[in-house]
């Protein structure tokens, strides 16, 4: 019998909630780590019981917990993220030069084929990797060295919060960073460039061409088609079809192109899914009514996906991480929001109900089909 | 015999319930209880220092004899009351936030 289990991370804990192939009755679960951040838990590819989850606090720093039971029991594992050498500095948002300081791991994803890797993205920005199940940690320094002293934090925070791993290039990495972009490493993590041409900043970065510093907020893949990215900017929704090597705006008819999430159908890699939030500013939906925005033609023509989310009086926010699809026959469709709600639909967002309505904001959201 | 007490959060990753009890041999200084402490266990290693500089977190701090022992050099003796199991060395989650 087949099933889901969404994985949330809350400003308070993790929760689990599972359901049969129908994603219409919901168990739930937790909190586990009651009063952690959970920045971001993730299962395994390789092995869906093998599920790791970065906890945080400002009181106690920086744990790991993995489960190799599917959440029902967790283990604390290693959290030394030492940078490699000596750390250098990027710049602060006075451009001083600020030396780089861990805080805390935004995002854990693990290896396509090996449950015991896993990569990991940090604030101040950086990613590490460990190959013995989070045991260990290791950087992969290379990527600073892209003009790494240029970066600097945007009001959010220098996080390495997105990591795609190309199925089909076992070596390809793509992350995104705030506010520094995109970058792409083609030989597993040594060696990185910047892929952020076709971009535009103008209200954050004067010079049109800068190859650094541009907010992204997340960028999605369909395995089946990895050179065809897509990315929610800080403002401007925008698209690649050669592998980040260039881009342009797909924002077309959305009410506002500024938000945080982005992903695409587990069945039709050219539909969409954006949550448009009002602005940089004011992060809510447009005029109180939430409303997830799919295009079924890769961008530009979107529709307003309603049936089931609150119309009127609406001031949530989605973050980036919060938001995931199940690779069920239909395809499902899960968000929270940092008003403590998860949503779900089952039919690739025609209908939407919420699975539970009243969690700590939910800081990411992750789902695993089992078969 | 030193008495440790850990606040709740850090009980919990420990798995213990309870005050903590730690044999140390030479002086009883803030370095050496932390450091019998973590290789106890070893989840707590980052939680209360960090584990590159060894520098006390911000919003951690150490109490003991109705003292805040917390700017206190890590080498520097800890009471006689604490290094004889008299007074227990409590580690704190600061107050931060509003």
């Amino acid at each position: 019998m087949s099933g889901v289990r969404v994985l949330v991370g809350t400003r308070k804990g993790a929760f689990i909630l599972t359901s049969d192939g129908k994603r219409e009755r919901w168990d739930v679960s937790g909190p586990h780590f009651a009063g952690w951040e959970l920045y971001h838990l993730k299962g395994s590819a390789a092995d869906p019981n093998r599920l790791y989850a970065s906890q945080s606090s400002g009181w106690f720093g920086q744990q790991i917990q993995r489960s190799n039971d599917g959440g029902k029991t967790w283990e604390p594992v290693g959290n030394k993220f030492a940078y490699d050498g000596v750390p250098g500095t990027h710049q602060w948002y006075d451009g001083t030069p600020h030396p780089w300081e861990f805080k805390r791991v935004w995002h854990l994803e693990p290896s396509l084929t090996d449950p015991d890797t896993v990569y990991a993205g940090v604030e101040d920005a950086a990613l590490f990797r460990s190959t013995d199940g989070g045991g260990t940690w290791q950087e992969l320094p290379g990527l600073r060295g892209v003009k790494g002293h240029h970066w600097q934090p945007g009001a959010g925070g220098m996080g390495l919060h997105t990591i795609v791993l190309d199925p089909s290039h076992p070596e390809r990495i793509f992350i995104a960073i705030s506010a520094a972009g995109v970058f792409r490493s083609d030989d597993a993590g040594q060696t990185w460039r910047p892929m952020n041409r076709g971009l535009k900043s103008p209200y954050e970065l004067p010079d049109p061409d800068a190859e650094v510093g541009h907010c992204v907020h997340r960028i999605a893949m369909h395995p089946s088609r990895p050179n065809v990215l897509f990315m929610q900017k800080h403002w401007d929704v925008m698209r690649s079809d050669d592998a980040a090597e260039s881009w342009h705006e797909v924002s077309g008819n959305l009410p506002t192109d500024f938000g945080f999430p982005i992903d695409v159908h587990a069945h039709q890699p050219d539909t969409i899914y954006v949550v448009p939030i009002k602005s940089d500013s004011e992060h809510y939906p447009p005029d109180g009514k939430l409303r997830v925005y799919r295009s079924r033609t890769g961008g530009n023509e979107w529709e307003a996906l309603t049936n089931g989310l609150p119309q009127r009086d609406c001031y949530v926010n989605v973050l980036r991480d919060a938001m995931a699809v199940d690779s069920l026959d239909p395809c499902g469709l899960y968000f929270g929001t940092t008003g403590g709600q998860v949503y779900a639909s089952a039919d690739a967002g025609d209908r939407w109900a919420p699975i539970v309505r009243d969690l700590p904001a939910v800081l990411s959201v992750e789902v695993q089909t089992l078969l | 015999m030193i008495r440790i007490v850990l606040p709740a959060h850090l009980r919990t990753l420990a798995r213990v319930d309870g005050e903590v009890t730690l044999h140390i041999e030479g002086p009883v200084t803030q370095r050496s209880v932390l450091d019998a402490l973590e290789d106890r266990y070893p989840m707590l290693r980052g939680t209360i220092r960090d584990q590159v500089t060894l520098r006390r977190r911000p919003f951690v701090r150490f109490f003991a004899c109705k003292q805040d022992l917390s700017h206190e050099p890590p080498d520097a003796p800890l009471p006689d009351a604490v290094a004889t199991g008299v007074e227990p060395f409590l580690i704190v989650g600061a107050m931060a936030g509003g």
